[in-house]
């Protein structure tokens, strides 16, 4: 019983500097078991992307590259495609990934890179203070939308998973949240499969996480959930958009 | 009009505004978001652009649209960001128009740390981008000398047709000082009908016009450089901007230090005044070009036993003192770079050591 | 003539503000003045300090290691920032959150329950302009109604705000006031 609440072994014993009621914590959590249970942390590298997971290099006891600004996916190619033995996972935010970085993970989504991107979509750049993401809502105030989100002036909040699932290229691209219990099983399982994937050498992996940033979206932790549940879950829906499996099924009834 | 307090971020936004720049592409980051933020709110109620760009590689370019189209346009940006606006730089410079770049200088290399450092120089000054080009470069050491030189960045750059660089630091960013924007300095942008892509309609005009840097022909392209380096020659002759302090007397060393490390040294050398020391200080506002000769003729000076060259880098600007001095006093570079400004205690200190 | 006062306390506490207040005030007066923020990583949840130089000619250097005074409103920047102080400056000690004293013996001391005193007036958060008025009134650094002409439009636009802010204005001088200066040398 005790067990459950060890840490990890892939996870460090430090103190994270993310503030309370973040889901970075729960995510990096998730991704030391499924690395634990796949017993794969001496063969794992963990890319840092630049945003509050900068760090994520101090909580992680395994390999780790710190990349720039959205060039995550780009490093990862760059290991796995000269090891590709190593089993190699960028930890991405919606900054990093759907804005600077949109043109690596679409490019290294598309060559169906070996790597499982993990994307954790707070709807708001969180480390720089607050500024607008390619994924906030409309209407939705930061510091560089005050009046919120004009959606005449910058389009509509990407949807990365869908977006990416367009591609013709095989892949496992899937949306989960955090915010419930029930939810961060689901999650666990599709990071599991995401790793279990790139260790059968099948195909690229993404997980985009729907996660809450209180601090920047001037709310305490329980009315993140809440704002999230009401707000960002209707507007990006969980689930599974697409697996090899199915890419399988379309191409044998061709 | 009337002294206000204004952060340095939030004054540089306000200044281009004052100078008579409506707008504005940008990419978050540290230590300069506040330009942003402050321009999100204030370029709606001056009926200018404000567009958060996917990337500074994108804002470069937008620069780069915006102005080949012969509008006036700038951005604000840190370190890393100022390396992904490189390209475009370099592309504006090829082109010949007109942009304004402001650099928060933070510390590096690569993620750094994202306190003040003048880590920078050689990327403004040297080059950044690839190709034969130059920007004429402007380094501040107050938050209302920030704002005159905004002000000043969009003649200067459509005098030019080149991209004028602000090199300022974190602590030019973050501190509160009070300011004004001096009237005589907002300016009307110059007429762009000769060379700009703003419509054959809008400059009634039946010849096209072409904004590129592409020249593939070996003596096209030869001449094209010439071209861009006789606008070079120009700036070193007509550009240099500095300022002296205590060096109209005798003193037995000169500092060169610009930015926010210019006023600890200024203090310094008060102190060492009191103890009966005597250091001279230029302080170059621009960066390139470079006031070699002020350099040159108050390293002369008879008692001048030593020139330093202190910065908040691990010796950049020296080799451009050195150049300058040539050879006539011995020069010696002091600094430091993770963030923490050196205090006048220290550079004290450094001088004591040299005399 | 120069002189520097570092504002230092928990993030949240209005310590940023309560320097900017001090410089506008100075600023108005017609003094030189420079309001210099501690930024960085620290920020997030932690300490929060700026240091505010007044001086009647060109500031120089903007990095001061030996502040002339400082108000420290917790006990980690009291800890941190009293051993730098000048001599002969003020220390003023947020007394309600500090259980501890600088040590020195050769500044101004000042204990102020500025957070209690605050908490009496109907909210902690003019804890800041109790701290910066009490300092005001025992320093006379700047001129006291100038003061409170700054704070009054600070919250001008903010109005309901302002009588609270105004009371800690004179709940804040008087607590300094009451005290017996500190012999110093
Ligand atoms: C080239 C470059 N531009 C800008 C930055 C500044 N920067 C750091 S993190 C960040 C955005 C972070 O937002 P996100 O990716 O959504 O992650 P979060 O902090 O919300 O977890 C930015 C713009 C940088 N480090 N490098
Ligand atoms: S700023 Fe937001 S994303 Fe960053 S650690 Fe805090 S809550 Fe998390």
């Amino acid at each position: 019983m005790g067990k459950t609440f060890q840490k990890p072994e892939a996870l460090t014993d430090v103190h994270t500097h993310y503030c309370p009621g973040c889901t970075h914590g729960v995510i990096h959590r998730l991704v030391g078991e499924v690395i634990d249970e796949l017993g794969i942390r001496g063969r794992t590298v963990g890319i840092a992307p630049v945003g509050c997971a900068v760090l994520a290099y101090n909580y992680f006891s395994c390999d780790f590259q710190e990349a720039a600004h959205g060039r995550a996916p780009a490093m990862a190619t760059g290991i796995k495609r000269v090891r590709p033995d190593l089993m190699v996972f960028t930890y991405q935010g919606d900054g990093d990934l759907a804005s600077i970085g949109m043109g690596e993970i679409i490019h290294a989504a598309n060559r169906g890179e070996k790597f499982t991107a993990i994307f954790v979509n707070n709807a708001v750049y969180g480390m720089t203070g607050g500024q607008m993401a390619p994924t906030t809502m409309p209407g939705q105030r930061t510091t560089t939308s005050p009046l919120g989100r004009n959606t005449e002036e910058t389009g509509m909040p990407i949807r990365v998973a869908e977006l990416l699932s367009s591609l013709a290229t095989e892949g496992y691209i899937t949306r989960q949240t955090v915010i419930k219990p029930k939810f961060i099983n689901r999650t666990k399982k599709a990071l599991k499969k995401a790793f279990t994937y790139q260790m059968e050498g099948r195909c690229f992996s993404l997980v985009e996480v729907v996660s809450t940033c209180p601090t920047n979206w001037g709310m305490t932790p329980l009315d993140a959930i809440k704002w999230t549940e009401e707000t960002l879950l209707p507007y990006f829906p969980l689930g599974d958009f697409k697996t090899p499996e199915e890419a399988e099924a379309v191409s044998a009834n061709a | 009009m009337a002294k206000v307090l204004m952060k340095g971020n939030e004054a540089i936004g306000e200044a281009a505004i004052r100078a008579g720049c409506l707008n504005y592409f940008a990419y978050p980051i540290t230590p300069q978001s506040e330009v942003a933020e402050y321009l999100a709110r204030r370029m709606p109620e001056v009926n200018g652009v404000f567009l958060q760009g996917e990337s500074e590689v994108a804002v470069g370019y937008m620069l780069f649209g915006a102005a080949g189209a012969g509008e006036r346009v700038f951005t604000t940006s840190s370190s890393p960001g100022v390396s992904l606006m490189s390209e475009a730089i370099s592309y504006i410079a090829g082109a010949q128009c007109p942009a304004v770049f402001v650099n928060i200088i933070r510390g590096g290399p690569g993620l750094g740390g994202i306190l003040p450092s003048q880590g920078d120089y050689f990327q403004s000054v040297k080059g950044g981008g690839h190709g034969d080009y130059r920007m004429l470069v402007m380094a501040p050491a107050s938050v209302q000398e920030a704002v005159e030189m905004v002000m000043t960045a969009f003649p200067l750059a459509e005098k030019y047709r080149n991209p004028v660089m602000i090199l300022g630091d974190g602590l030019i960013g973050q501190m509160m000082e009070p300011v004004e924007f001096p009237e005589h300095l907002r300016s009307e942008p110059s007429k762009k009908d000769d060379w700009a892509t703003n419509g054959m309609d809008t400059r009634k005009s039946a010849t096209r016009n072409l904004v590129k840097s592409l020249y593939l022909d070996p003596e096209a392209l030869n001449n094209h450089n010439l071209l861009l380096k006789s606008k070079y020659d120009r700036m070193k002759q007509e550009e240099v901007r500095y300022e002296s302090y205590n060096a109209e007397g005798e003193y037995q060393a000169l500092i060169v230090s610009y930015g926010t490390m210019s006023r600890v040294c200024r203090t310094a050398i008060d102190h060492l005044k009191e103890e009966g020391i005597e250091v001279g200080m230029i302080r170059p506002q621009t960066v390139f070009p470079f006031p070699e000769k002020a350099i040159h003729e108050a390293a002369s000076k008879e008692n001048c036993r030593v020139v330093l060259s202190i910065e908040m880098s691990m010796g950049q600007m020296v080799e451009d003192v050195e150049r300058a001095v040539m050879g006539k006093r011995p020069v010696k570079w002091y600094g430091k770079c993770g963030g923490e400004v050196p205090t006048p205690e220290e550079i004290i200190e450094v001088v004591k050591e040299h005399l | 003539m120069q002189s520097e006062v570092m504002f230092a306390g928990f993030g949240g506490q209005g310590i940023l503000m309560c320097g900017k207040l001090l410089a506008h005030t100075a600023m108005q007066v017609g003094y030189e003045v420079a309001w210099i923020p501690s930024y960085g990583p620290e920020m997030r949840g932690g300490t929060a300090y700026c240091t505010v130089v007044i001086s009647d000619r060109p500031i120089g250097s903007p990095i001061i290691k030996n502040p002339a005074h400082l108000v420290a409103m917790n006990r980690p920047s009291l800890e941190k920032f009293a051993p730098v102080v000048k001599p002969g400056g003020v220390i003023l000690v947020n007394e309600s959150l500090i259980p501890v004293r600088s040590g020195r013996e050769d500044v101004d001391e000042i204990l102020v329950p500025a957070t209690g005193i605050a908490k009496e007036l109907g909210s902690v958060k003019a804890a800041n302009i109790v701290a910066l008025s009490a300092f005001v009134a025992r320093s006379g650094i700047v001129d006291f109604e100038a003061m409170r002409e700054a704070v009054r439009e600070e919250f001008s636009g903010k109005e309901k705000f302002l009588p609270l802010n105004m009371a800690a204005i004179d709940a804040g001088r008087k607590s300094a006031l009451e005290q017996p200066e500190t012999e110093t040398a």
